[in-house]
């Protein structure tokens, strides 16, 4: 076979600079998105090595006690877990009805200029940090509304857990609303064809169709009512620990705050044994109990996204 | 089955034409429009209620020594306690976000949406960001102590333990990297491919079409988390508390020089929770003061990225 001698040379080759950087770009661009494989990787082993310190030699005895006092060798984690359920359940209550509502309202009724002007209130809400809702939690929602009808403490779970639901508002707004604006128009006008209402359109057609969408936005709400720890640092009280309690008038710990009072104030975690290493341990447990569920909401997510 | 009459069925034709006809008051339907308007306007009104408390309550130290406030160092006493030191960490932390986290994250974000193939690898970055972004912020103060604290201690802070501006930076950076990724990997997946193929097509590499045409097309999309982002790490308090920010007193951390990086730092969103916990109103005072403070820098932050995102959503 004999090659042919064409009078007209194409190179089709990149000239050696730009394969050169081409290269180069490639490589760079392949190890910033490796970085955040790296993060993760970072976060397991800073988690599970004193974890497993903490593990192997905590006596199982300390860890059902009265209440959880790290300093002094008290490592009750029911007390930390159901402060956090109960802070998370109390959230979670404000959140999802406050955040549907609005997340429908955004969708269904409201006209393009409305939602012009209302969606960046809620994304303005979405961008006050946690440690001012603490604040808010402490001096006005404790004394103005809690106190007013209760005679609960001036730190409660309630007030911290109402200030947790308003943090989680424009969050669950903002994934329902995703998942009823994907729902496809055709299926709402085949709903008003047959005669339907408004509303019976919504919440018979346009909610069951999102569905998906909505569970994941109630899982995403719960990991992140869970993980908020400035709100509850600031407004619930328990600095130093706390007993196990289910009052919620009264102060509580959560994983999140227990974690966090512990490192504060002082310059090094210090206290008795495996103080130091109970930090840890419950930042594996929030670290776990997060990442299933942020995990589940992800595949509702992505039912959503493979149904339309 | 009897056939019905002609009259019955006479009168049911007027009774389906008065059906359709009839204006009839949907009750249901109001009550239940009313009803979620009524939840909008009550995160509004929330909103509304959360700025005119703290800056009601912040108004004496406001009006009156405002300059005090924002440059005065942290002490016991509210009348003498002021902010300088808090600004300057939490602008360091800024710095450190804008240089570290933001061209990692949108290399990374080239890196998803440009060369990756869809295969296993990509894939599996791609869980991998969006549950980084899910984990609670504690949790990376775990890590920023671990890794910037303890492991690399000598070179973040050899006199601070490691406590120092440079390890809260770093965590900080690490924090919004998902979060810059997620953003940026959106702005470039909406640039039109035929942007993409008419680089292509007159012979350019993938490195020069995203540099001459993916990245400025997407670079308002690209901005607009950035700044997002930059305002989530000014507002973050959990991790800094866990990578040693000071919350008492702070005899350092004045001077502006790179010198002072390696030295012990508190920031804003710090400062304000401590002041949360002490008693007497006129720390109150000075935590609302402080709030505001920090509120217009956040605030201002996110409404410029949202107006920015909706001038570029319209002109498209």
């Amino acid at each position: 076979m004999s090659v042919i001698d064409s009078p007209v040379r194409l190179n089709l080759q990149l000239s050696g600079r730009r394969a050169r950087s081409e290269r180069l770009a490639r490589v760079l661009f392949l190890l910033a998105g490796l970085t955040s494989v790296l993060v993760s990787g970072l976060i397991l082993w800073s988690l599970a090595r004193e974890t497993w310190t903490f593990v192997s030699q905590v006596e199982v005895a300390a860890l059902w006690t009265d209440g959880w006092f790290p300093r002094r060798g008290m490592y009750d984690i029911r007390t930390v877990v159901t402060g956090s359920f109960l802070i998370t359940g109390i959230a979670i209550l404000v959140a999802v009805p406050v955040g549907l509502s609005a997340a429908i309202y955004l969708s269904e009724y409201a006209s393009p200029r409305v939602r012009r002007i209302l969606k960046p209130v809620l994304e303005i809400l979405a961008g006050i940090p946690s440690v001012v809702l603490g604040f808010f939690a402490l001096t006005f929602i404790s004394p103005e509304i809690v106190q007013r009808f209760s005679d609960a403490d001036q730190f409660n779970m309630l007030a911290a857990g109402i200030a947790v639901g308003i943090l989680v508002i424009p969050l669950v707004a903002s994934v329902s609303e995703d998942a009823m604006r994907s729902v496809p128009d055709a299926l709402r006008e085949a709903s008003y064809g047959l005669g339907a209402r408004k509303i019976s359109t919504t919440v018979r057609i346009v909610i069951p169709a999102a569905v998906s969408g909505l569970v994941a936005a109630l899982i995403i709400a719960v990991s992140r009512a869970i993980g908020e720890t400035m709100v509850v640092f600031v407004a619930a009280g328990a600095t130093g620990g706390s007993l196990f309690s289910l009052d919620v008038l009264g102060p509580g710990q959560t994983m999140t705050a227990a974690i966090a009072s512990q490192a504060a104030g002082t310059d090094q975690v210090v206290g008795e044994g495996l103080t130091f290493q109970s930090l840890f341990f419950v930042a594996m447990l929030l670290f776990v109990i997060t990442l299933v569920l942020n995990l589940i909401a992800d595949r509702f997510v992505r039912r959503v996204r493979q149904t339309y | 089955m009897a056939l019905s009459k002609p009259a019955d069925a006479a009168r049911r034709g007027a009774g389906v034409v008065s059906d359709i006809t009839r204006r009839e008051r949907d009750v249901a339907g109001g009550v239940f429009r009313a009803v979620l308007l009524g939840a909008l306007v009550l995160s509004l009104l929330v909103l509304v209620v959360l700025i005119v408390d703290v800056v009601t309550g912040g108004w004496s130290v406001l009006s009156s020594s405002l300059g005090d406030l924002l440059t005065g160092t942290l002490g016991s006493k509210p009348e003498t306690s002021g902010l300088s030191q808090a600004i300057r960490g939490s602008f360091y932390i800024a710095v450190f976000v804008i240089i570290v986290a933001v061209p990692l994250g949108v290399a990374a974000a080239i890196y998803l949406e440009e060369y990756a193939s869809h295969g296993r690898l990509a894939q599996f970055v791609n869980i991998n960001i969006r549950n980084l972004a899910g984990v609670p912020s504690v949790v990376y103060g775990i890590l920023g102590l671990t890794i910037f604290v303890k492991t690399l201690g000598s070179i973040t802070g050899p006199d601070s333990n490691g406590r120092s501006v440079i390890s809260a930076g770093l965590t900080l950076s690490v924090l919004v990297l998902p979060i810059i990724i997620i953003t940026s990997a959106e702005a470039i997946r909406a640039v039109p491919n035929g942007i993409r193929e008419a680089g292509y097509g007159v012979g350019a590499t993938r490195w020069e079409v995203v540099r001459s045409h993916v990245l400025p097309y997407a670079a308002p999309g690209i901005l607009t988390g950035t700044v997002l982002s930059v305002a989530r790490a000014l507002g973050e308090a959990a991790p800094l508390i866990l990578v040693g920010a000071t919350t008492g007193f702070l005899t350092t951390g004045e001077s502006y020089l790179p010198s002072s990086l390696q030295e012990r730092f508190t920031a804003l969103p710090i400062v304000i929770s401590t002041w949360s916990g002490r008693p007497g109103d006129d720390w109150r005072s000075s935590t609302s003061a402080a709030i505001v403070v920090m509120l217009v820098i956040v605030l201002v932050a996110n409404a410029g990225a949202i107006l920015l995102r909706n001038r570029y959503e319209k002109k498209r």
